[in-house]
């Protein structure tokens, strides 16, 4: 009998232990992580909402560091989750052979990607935890529909880890991230939103921007840190989900190809 | 069935070139099966088959009664892997690789942490349980991954090339826990090109090169059945010269590699009588081994 490379992922809960491995690994050093995690986007957040809010006029309603805050919370969630994809991804991967080590077990390597997708969201989840209490803190939100944006994390960090695992697969080495960052996730950052709204774009790239997962990320967040019901709702979500388990099937199918060699 | 791994016709493939070209192995319980050959004969890549990892192009493959690849998840359960590179997790310390990878296998924490004593005290850890490994030395490591091979008491081990980069101590220790493992019934499936170690743990043997088994059987057989028994090797700046003139009068087979010419003889005492006629010769007389059997049927040529 063959091993099909093409066959549907098979869904185990063999994936909880090997969650629970990095998970380990990484409260050694949670001080380090949370602090990079938080600084990072609240430093931009409040340096570019403070200092360039304060020549800028309201948008949509509310002021620009109030808009940026949620344009933060979903840039921040989606470099976490891709991040511990690639870099992370790659060391267990390759460097240290722990999916080889694990795959000697009765796991597959549907376990293991899909513990890296839920793993590297579970980081997502943190960022935003992390920011959304700094915005909390520094009384830029008071909506309670708020707390929608710690499931929203979870769900842009699947969606970024399984995009970012389908890198991971296709990289020789460490440098190749640099394409994804600079020719996806950086433009990315600048076409859907997070730092000013869409429809000052060309007409083209907001047919871009629409395609692009963060845009429906951030279509969600902003709303509801303004205390308001996101528009399209569905069709949001719908994009995210879509991305999330088109790069869970992709990424596995080229994992499969890559370690049969 | 005592059979605990059966191979028929095993064929694998990269990029056209059979890298496994027609292997059958009947492994049966209880018994240390080593797969030896040069590098490149394809011994990593019959283990990847065996364990479902790859799966063939041609022939079938059952272990444990699994039907392998189909079933390997099921299969893996009572297996035990030593793989030939090392892959501890290093940002954990020694017991907290036992309890990381007994968990792969479902095992609850109590039934790991029960089973964490003995196996520390198998691998000579005890007083390392709490150490990180990058502060482990090579055999220590190695130790710590027979242990963690055995944390879901597998009924087979496989191990590739568990000695390889040893010094002779940590490679005794290790060699002295796989003949523990056998005399508990548990089968161990190696790869090695260490004759030595072939000849001292493994009931059987399959010499492979080129993807194909050549020859196979205990050490013995294989000694008996492929060289003459007795090997006198003679060197120093003469012996070549000397083996080109005389050594046909006395030698069944002889074979030059450098300075060095090995004599296979039947009766090596007209040899012996011969040799103390040219004083400027040196010799050493003893009986076949592995590693001539396995010279005489791999080539002394470099595998690179």
């Amino acid at each position: 009998m063959k091993i099909n490379h093409y066959a549907f992922p098979q869904f185990s809960l063999r994936f909880i232990p090997i969650w629970r491995r990095h998970y380990m690994v990484w409260k050694k050093m949670a001080g380090p992580s949370i602090m990079g995690h938080l600084a990072d986007p609240v430093i931009y957040m409040l340096g570019l909402g403070y200092g360039l809010g304060g020549m800028l006029p309201q948008i949509g309603g509310m002021s620009y560091i109030a808009f940026l805050s949620a344009g933060t919370v979903c840039y921040s969630t989606m470099n976490s989750a891709s991040f511990e994809a690639l870099y992370s991804g790659f060391a267990r991967m390759h460097e240290q052979r722990t999916w080889e080590a694990i795959l000697n077990t009765p796991t597959t390597l549907d376990d293991i990607v899909l513990s890296e997708i839920f793993w590297a969201a579970s980081k997502s989840l943190l960022s935003g935890v992390a920011v959304l209490m700094v915005i909390w803190a520094l009384g830029m939100s008071h909506s309670p529909l708020s707390l929608w944006i710690i499931p929203l994390s979870l769900l842009v960090g699947l969606c970024f880890a399984a995009m970012g695992l389908i890198v991971t697969a296709l990289a020789p080495g460490y440098e190749f991230f640099m394409y994804y960052f600079t020719l996806v996730i950086t433009p990315m950052t600048l076409l859907c939103g997070v730092f000013f709204p869409v429809d000052q774009l060309p007409a083209m790239l907001q047919t871009v921007s629409a395609m692009l997962p963060l845009t429906h990320a951030v279509n969600l967040a902003r709303p509801l840190l303004n205390n308001a019901v996101p528009v399209n709702i569905l069709a949001d979500i719908a994009v995210l989900a879509g991305y999330s388990l088109a790069g869970y099937y992709v990424s596995l199918v080229l994992f499969r190809k890559r370690l049969a060699q | 069935m005592n059979s605990v791994i059966v191979a028929e016709k095993l064929v694998k493939q990269y990029a056209g070139q059979r890298v496994v070209d027609g292997i059958s192995l009947n492994i049966v319980r209880g018994e240390c099966f080593g797969l030896l050959g040069p590098n490149g004969a394809g011994k990593t890549t019959t283990l990847r088959l065996l364990l479902g990892l790859i799966s063939p192009d041609g022939g079938k493959i059952e272990l444990l009664n699994h039907v392998i690849p189909g079933q390997a998840r099921e299969a893996r359960q009572r297996i035990g892997v030593v793989p030939q590179m090392d892959n501890l997790d290093p940002d954990f310390t020694v017991a907290e690789n036992l309890m990381v990878y007994g968990r792969y296998f479902g095992m609850t924490d109590a039934a790991i942490r029960a089973r964490l004593p003995e196996l520390l005290e198998f691998a000579n850890l005890t007083h390392k349980a709490d150490a990180k490994v990058p502060t482990l030395s090579g055999g220590m490591k190695r130790r710590l991954t027979l242990a963690r091979a055995l944390v879901n008491d597998p009924d087979v081990i496989f191990l590739d090339e568990p000695t390889t980069g040893l010094d002779p101590q940590a490679r005794h220790l290790i060699w002295q826990r796989l003949r523990e493992l056998t005399a508990r019934g548990k089968t161990l499936v190696l790869t090695t090109h260490f004759m030595d170690e072939a000849e001292r743990l493994c009931h059987r043997l399959a010499v492979m090169d080129n993807g194909r088994i050549i020859s196979s059987g205990s050490p013995r057989e294989l000694i008996a059945e492929n060289i003459e028994p007795e090997v006198v090797e003679v060197f120093g700046e003469h012996a070549a010269a000397w083996a080109q003139s005389h050594a046909a009068h006395h030698v069944q087979r002889f074979e030059i590699s450098g300075e060095s010419v090995f004599c296979y003889v039947n009766e090596a005492h007209p040899l012996l009588l011969e040799l103390q006629q040219h004083p400027e010769l040196r010799y050493v007389h003893r009986p076949a081994n592995l590693e001539d059997v396995f010279l005489k049927l791999t080539g002394r040529e470099m595998r690179e």
